[in-house]
């Protein structure tokens, strides 16, 4: 083999492993992609049910009650609209009334059932996406003068 | 007093780094040797004042200085001394002198080793080492700086995340970006090369050591924190896919490659334009990974404060050091003429293989990385790319990877044979089969791709020994050659077998506690059983208790298997006086087939009863003992010979001397 054919064998190597990828990743994209909606969004946007999301806003003060084996039912909300979410699991050690969070499952009849709950480690912190669902539905207020913190990462059960 | 010691050392570094940056280089072009004997002693200057700098934040820790903004937000008077000084390197702006401390060590590493490169070289890659340190001082200095005083001072501070107050994350930082920094080196001496125009043997045979010594210390850091995620954090996990570990990990897929790409330019002289894109493609990676973590772009674990002019500037040195370093690779990269031809089946055409692997690989995490900030930035909403896409892109491109992985080290330079390679791995294929059967008979759930996990583990752990016989002939000839062949194989090739043996395990491990993990989450009060894979964990009930600077609830948990007694597991749920933040302390109990692990968590109802939560990982501590493997192999190549007394071989007289001296 002369030295050009030679590179073109790594070059169609490289376009194959490169186009492999490229088709790994699209068909990744297309099935393993998370949307994040607010509240209101949840409510206005009509998901279908058993779409895999992420639902993000305040845990709302009173809502939180402890069912048995586990299992704590909340509402989350972007203080237009409320959510109600199911989850079964150990929350995050942050987890509180008024706290902001995130929280990824499936709708199921108009209730989310969560799988994964995620809070910052901080009570100042704000997870950015629901700092713009709140400003979004008008009700934003400075949550402390600086974002700093830690976030915990995703309770639940992993897949 | 010291907090200005440290600003005025921080500002000196940085007029330092300006002189060290320009005038070598401009002595380099016009082959001014007093010009380019300044990057020495600038080196070491930049060393001293950022050390000054580096120790003067750490007494203003030590001496809990709460006229510092700083110390104010991450420390506490009643912190144990070892987390006041790991607090220095635990938030935004300490990290960075962190990293700027460990780039000047480095840069008076070269100072001090390179005596026997050529002097442009020598000259050009100090510059080039302190363009990268003004950046980052300007960066601190404008917008991150440590030493910011605040009045009027309060009387305690907000203390370290809790989280963060651990012996396994204290270290995790530091090794992590001796990693990354360690690229730089790498970096520093590819633009080098491409002002000069040349590359060649020396000057793989001075970057390789460089590269492995931050690769050993990358691995390290990559294992400590996924360790420490792994027991801190109590959620059973030890890889999340999340943007930061990502962004450790895509340096390491880079450096991983550069390592087996620059063995080529060492050895065969070709692969020359490749392996210096690599050196810049790592950097690059380190760069991103650093600022990806502190800029607070990504939700994450360590998002720390977002501040718009912070990022403003990080996008600018981004820019600035990857796009300058690319463009001057088009401009310079073609002349870099290879002499080696090799056929597609050798030795170089696995390790390019790899190469291409590896950075594909690399490519899709970026990707996947990025990809929520790229559809929100155009408008297309807020997603989020979890473990189940990196999952199903990763893992697809490694598998072959590690089937080659087996087959490469067989593999002559130049031109090879599969044939006789592959039939030299009989045995290896078998032992794998063999494997894969009695996984499958065992292991009657879980997830095939499990099974060919485990199957390849044992395919390329075998084939790595069946490589090692090869080159003993073992039981080809007679015992003692074997023998006098082990003691002269050179510690290098030690490295690669041991790094390979390593991996194979450390697969092994990700493969079990990947496809058989079981979990298992309830309410229990004090007497209920619950059984996972086999194991009886039987709830005795909490009691409370305090330690130094928390309160804590105590799960005790009786783990019997077959009514045969294990161990006792106490999980605790702490809450630190400071900030009355919680954190939950996981009881884990590791055996040879795998980690037993439990946590407690609240309080639900009455008459004692806590959500817990329990589990079995199987082999996870093969992956840890897997990495240990890794980078001791690591290790013992860099201390082979070849490496102290290779440098100097392009003045071949000169050489030995500074051997003896290295």
């Amino acid at each position: 083999m002369k030295r050009k054919h030679k590179r073109l064998t790594f070059v169609a190597l490289a376009m194959v492993l490169l186009g492999a990828a490229a088709a790994l990743m699209l068909s990744a994209f297309k099935e393993n992609i998370v949307f994040f909606y607010s509240p209101t969004d949840v409510v206005g946007k009509h998901i279908a049910d058993g779409r895999r999301i992420r639902v993000g806003g305040l845990v709302e003060e009173g809502s939180v009650k402890k069912e048995p084996d586990a299992v704590v039912s909340f509402r989350v909300t972007d203080m237009a609209t409320a959510v109600p979410v199911r989850y079964k699991g150990l929350l995050p050690d942050l987890f509180r009334e008024g706290q902001g969070i995130v929280a990824e499952g499936r709708l199921e009849k108009g209730t989310f059932m969560a799988d994964e709950v995620l809070a910052k480690h901080d009570e100042k912190y704000m997870p950015p996406e629901v700092a713009e669902a709140l400003k979004k539905s008008g009700t934003w207020k400075e949550i402390g003068d600086r974002m700093k913190g830690q976030a915990t990462k995703p309770k639940g059960t992993p897949k | 007093m010291t907090a200005e010691i440290g600003h005025f050392a921080l500002i000196l570094a940085l007029m330092v780094g300006l002189v060290q940056a320009t005038v070598p280089m401009i002595g380099a072009a016009r082959g001014n040797a007093a010009y380019m004997a300044v990057a020495g002693p600038a080196a070491f200057a930049q060393l001293a004042l950022v050390v000054v700098a580096f120790g003067s934040l750490m007494q203003l820790y030590i001496t809990s200085d709460f006229t510092v903004l700083n110390v104010v937000n991450n420390s506490h008077t009643a912190k144990p001394l070892l987390y006041k000084i790991s607090g220095v390197w635990g938030n935004h702006e300490g990290s960075l002198l962190l990293w700027v401390l460990i780039l000047t060590l480095f840069g008076s590493a070269v100072a001090l080793f390179g005596n026997n490169l050529p002097p442009g070289l020598r000259a050009r890659a100090l510059s080039v080492q302190a363009m990268i340190a003004v950046g980052f001082y300007l960066f601190m200095l404008f917008t991150s700086n440590p030493f910011q005083r605040i009045w009027p001072a309060p009387l305690n501070g907000n203390d370290l995340n809790p989280l963060l107050q651990d012996p396994g994350l204290a270290f995790h930082p530091p090794m992590l970006y001796l990693g990354y920094v360690g690229f730089s080196m790498a970096f520093s001496f590819a633009i080098a090369a491409l002002i000069e125009g040349r590359v060649d043997a020396a000057w793989a045979r001075w970057v390789r050591p460089w590269t492995l010594a931050a690769w050993c210390f990358l691995t390290s850091g990559i294992a400590l924190g996924s360790w420490w995620a792994y027991y801190e954090l109590g959620w059973g996990g030890w890889w999340f896919w999340d943007p930061v570990e990502n962004a450790s990990f895509m340096p390491w897929l880079a450096g991983t490659a550069l390592l087996h790409s620059a063995t080529v330019v060492e050895k065969r002289d070709t692969l020359k334009g490749w392996t210096v894109l690599l050196a810049i493609i790592t950097f690059s990676l380190s760069l991103l990974g650093t600022f990806l973590v502190r800029s607070g772009v990504l939700t994450s674990v360590h998002a720390f404060a977002t501040d718009p002019a912070r990022g403003v500037f990080i996008l600018a040195l981004l820019i600035v050091v990857i796009g300058g370093s690319l463009a001057l690779f088009a401009a310079r990269g073609p002349s870099l003429q290879a002499t080696g031809l090799f056929q597609p089946i050798s030795r170089e055409g696995a390790l390019l293989f790899n190469n291409l692997v590896m950075a594909t690989a690399a490519a899709s995490v970026l990707l996947g990385t990025l990809y929520p900030l790229l559809v929100d930035a155009v408008g297309g909403g807020k997603v989020s790319v979890g473990p189940p896409f990196f999952n199903a892109v990763f893992i697809p491109l490694m598998l072959p990877m590690i089937v080659v992985m087996a087959v490469g080290p067989l593999l002559a330079w130049k031109r090879a044979d599969l044939g006789p390679a592959l039939t030299r791995l009989w045995l290896a294929a078998l032992v794998a089969f063999g494997v894969m059967a009695a996984t499958w008979a065992v292991m009657t759930d879980g997830p095939l791709l499990g099974v060919v996990g485990v199957g390849l583990a044992a395919w390329l752990f075998a084939g790595t020994l069946v490589e090692l016989a090869g080159r003993l002939r073992l039981f080809r000839a007679a015992p003692s050659e074997s023998l006098a062949r082990l003691i002269r194989t050179p510690r290098a090739q030690w490295g690669m077998t041991l790094a390979h043996l390593g991996l194979a395990v450390a697969i092994a491990g990700m493969a079990g506690a990947g496809a058989w993990k079981k979990e298992s989450i309830q309410a229990m009060k004090p007497g209920d059983v619950v059984n996972v894979s086999g194991y009886d964990f039987t709830f005795k009930g909490a009691r409370s208790l305090s330690g130094p600077n928390y309160d804590a609830v105590a799960g005790t948990f009786e783990v019997t298997r077959q009514g045969k007694p294990m161990v006792t597991l106490t999980p605790e749920k702490r809450v630190y006086h400071v900030g009355q933040r919680p954190t939950t302390e996981a009881a884990i109990h590791t055996t040879f087939l795998g980690d037993i692990y439990a946590v407690i968590g609240d309080p639900e109802g009455d008459a004692g009863a806590f959500v817990t939560r329990i589990y079995f990982n199987p082999l996870v501590a093969w992956m840890w003992t897997g990495v240990l493997i890794m980078v001791s192999g690591g290790v013992i190549s860099l201390s082979d010979r070849r490496h102290r007394v290779g440098a100097p071989q392009r003045r071949a007289g000169a050489g030995l001397a500074h051997a003896a001296r290295a």
